[in-house]
């Protein structure tokens, strides 16, 4: 077992003719990901890496049977393909598209929440579980296939922390770049659930930073619910207030969401809050004993 | 992005929400021509983008023209919260029978716009939310349908018992939320919304944050923007494709990642170093990026060391280590560059890398620790 993807997952790569797009398809197809079709308006008929393109995600569901889809269009185009993957049916949606007015995000979480559609992002890498299937722009080989489930809201501070699992001598179950932006489908606490109920899942890493409520929500959501020891980063101790920092969510304004806080959050509720990404993997082995 | 007062206000006015008349002056004699057009008491207000200038005596009440220069020429020039004063905003005093709040925010729990209102206005809503939260009503509004004009009457409800002014807080109420959705904002307030002794309701003040992902389409909007000498350099950087903020210390970082760049700045700080900044190269580093950071970078004089810190997931190690070297050909360069390379092509990066005077590091910490003490080295050399 694994979260949200797997062997079964029968990816459309919406925006497979542009450049991220086919570089993305032919990597996550090496990688053993199952990418059963591409779509892109006005190039239906095309072939890419193999793949067929087609004019719609409908039409690419009704001949492919695919199940999730990735959209790789840039940000202006990338509210309405969210919106077409939801109309097509597809169960998971990952968007990987930076720079989404927050407003638009609002209406298309929505309405993806109303057809019961998952969407991970916008602005993030994707969500990869090892040995079976990466979806997103996630550098497989540096997770191996285990135990850890691992939800984060960056990209690269994941591959930092994942790496540092790894070399503890422990693999990952999945890993969730839940994106950067404030208003994002999976949260902390969705994914949290998720890896409850997965069997293969002994513990969690959660990496967060400045910003929002959502490791609090997390942190309370854990204390109730969550029985698999967690283990969390939060970057941007050092971040100056009312400052964007990179990400449109990483903001600290009027003294909410510091990574004080959260760490607070987390040790209240018996989190253990790693001081630097390679004790990640130190002290998630401690708690698994 | 964030607007001033005055600014807000024209929005307003441009929904049709009753804002009193008013001008900005840039001096003392401006203000008191103002506030002779305006003939009858004015309130002479700071306009500045950070909170509490009310508590810092940027807002002064003047009932002839002749006070109303005076209070100018006390408020330019004034600094409020490290932010200077440039111009102040000339306005219509209004007689105030009863004050509310009225707010909208983006709430990322609910996923939705939250309408907010409160009998407690004129004050700092955060205290009021800190104090007494039960004085504040919230109401998440579906997106797919707006803010229904009963759904905005109810929340007026809360704050006056008569109808007249529930009437006409809600129509201000729905005028905001369209102002607030059509300027892709993230906040939108009103504190104090005012009841005249004869009934009459006003916006007082007026405070709009826009989300920086919708400035594409608010041109309008984003002609507003003033620019501070340290945000310049943030705007000139985003241009080329780059996250940067500075601040104060002496090790610059440029990193692969936003929050690894945070996380940089974290570890630097956790060592004992400062961090100058955070530089945020972004996915796809093409040597350009790379040359146009170091040049951003090396712009603060406080910087002793550099640290490359990428981990190259999409981004290929090798072009960023051509963009270091070739930077380096560019600027004489005599800082030491401490650079941690992994991921995609690594092998290929340390080659180019051997015949350069960098300093090839193979962790995060390592690369940390090198750089505050090569920084500290030269920061002896230098006050030697």
């Amino acid at each position: 077992m694994s979260i949200l993807v797997d062997e079964n997952t029968r990816l459309v790569v919406q925006g497979i003719t542009g450049r991220d797009g086919s570089f993305h398809t032919k990597r996550m197809r090496e990688y053993g990901t199952k990418v059963v079709a591409g779509v892109t308006p006005g190039k239906g008929g095309e072939v890419v890496e193999g793949i067929p393109v087609f004019n719609t995600v409908r039409e690419a569901v009704e001949k492919t049977g695919a199940n999730t889809s990735v959209i790789f269009v840039p940000y202006k185009f990338a509210v309405d393909a969210l919106y077409e993957a939801g109309d097509a049916g597809v169960e998971l949606i990952v968007c990987i598209a930076e720079g989404i007015p927050t407003l638009d995000m609002v209406k298309v979480v929505r309405f993806l929440s109303d057809r019961g559609v998952k969407l991970i992002g916008p602005n993030c890498p994707g969500v990869i579980s090892p040995g079976k299937c990466e979806v997103g722009i996630l550098p497989g080989h540096i997770f191996k296939p285990g135990q850890i489930g691992v939800i984060s809201r960056s990209g690269t501070l994941t591959y930092e922390i994942a790496t540092h699992i790894v070399d503890a001598g422990l693999g990952i179950s999945t890993c969730i770049g839940v994106g950067g932006d404030p208003i994002i489908g999976l949260k902390f606490i969705d994914c949290l659930e998720l890896f409850e109920e997965d069997e293969q899942t002994k513990g969690v890493v959660l990496v967060g930073e400045i910003g929002g409520q959502d490791e609090e929500e997390a942190a309370r959501y854990y204390q109730e619910h969550c029985h698999k020891p967690v283990v969390a980063f939060i970057a941007g101790l050092t971040a100056p207030p009312g400052k964007r920092m990179g990400h449109a969510g990483a903001i600290i304004s009027g003294g909410a969401g510091t990574a004080k806080g959260k760490m607070e959050a987390f040790e209240s509720v018996g989190i253990r809050v790693a001081k630097e990404p390679a004790e990640v993997g130190i002290l998630m082995k401690a708690s698994l004993k | 992005m964030k607007i001033h007062e005055y600014q807000a206000k024209e929005i307003f006015r441009k929904y049709g929400i009753p804002v009193p008349q008013g001008k900005v002056a840039l001096d003392p004699k401006g203000a008191r021509r103002i506030a002779e057009e305006i003939g009858g008491p004015v309130a002479v207000k700071a306009q500045v983008l950070v909170g509490g200038r009310g508590k810092a005596g940027g807002v002064k009440l003047a009932t002839t023209p002749e006070e109303a220069e005076e209070h100018a020429t006390e408020i330019l020039g004034m600094e409020i919260k490290g932010e200077v004063v440039n111009k102040v905003l000339v306005t219509q005093a209004v007689d105030i029978k009863s004050e509310a709040y009225m707010g909208i925010v983006v709430d990322r729990s609910s996923k939705r716009p939250v309408v907010m209102v409160s009998p407690a206005g004129g004050v700092d809503i955060e205290e009021v939310a800190r104090e007494t939260p039960e004085k504040i009503h919230k109401f998440a509004v579906d997106p797919l349908t707006g803010l229904l004009p009963h759904q905005a009457r109810g929340m007026c409800f809360k704050l006056y018992e008569e109808y007249q002014p529930v009437r006409e807080a809600s129509s201000v109420l729905t005028r905001l939320y369209q102002a607030f959705m059509e300027s892709d904002a993230s906040l939108a307030e009103i504190n104090p919304l005012v009841v005249t002794p004869n009934g009459e309701v006003w916006a007082i003040d007026a405070k709009i944050n826009i989300d920086d992902n919708g400035l594409y389409r608010q041109r309008e909007i984003e002609a507003m923007r003033e620019v501070t000498p340290e945000e310049e350099q943030e705007i000139e950087a985003k241009a080329k494709g780059l996250s940067y903020i500075k601040l104060q210390g002496n090790i610059g970082c440029v990193v692969n990642g936003a929050g690894l760049a945070m996380a940089t700045m974290d570890l630097i700080k956790r060592y004992g170093g400062e961090p100058a900044n955070f530089l945020d190269i972004g996915g796809s580093s093409s040597p350009e990026k790379v040359t146009n950071a170091m040049e951003i970078l090396l712009r603060d004089k406080n910087v002793r060391a550099v640290f490359f810190n990428i981990f190259g997931g999409i981004t290929r190690c090798d072009d960023v280590a051509n963009g270091i070297v070739e930077a380096m050909e560019k600027f004489p360069l005599n800082i030491p560059i401490v650079v941690r390379l992994t991921g995609t092509n690594e092998e290929r990066a340390r080659d180019i890398l051997k015949s350069t005077p960098l300093i090839p590091v193979s962790s995060m910490a390592e690369g940390a620790r090198k750089a505050i003490e090569l920084a500290r080295g030269r920061q002896n050399s230098i006050s030697e």
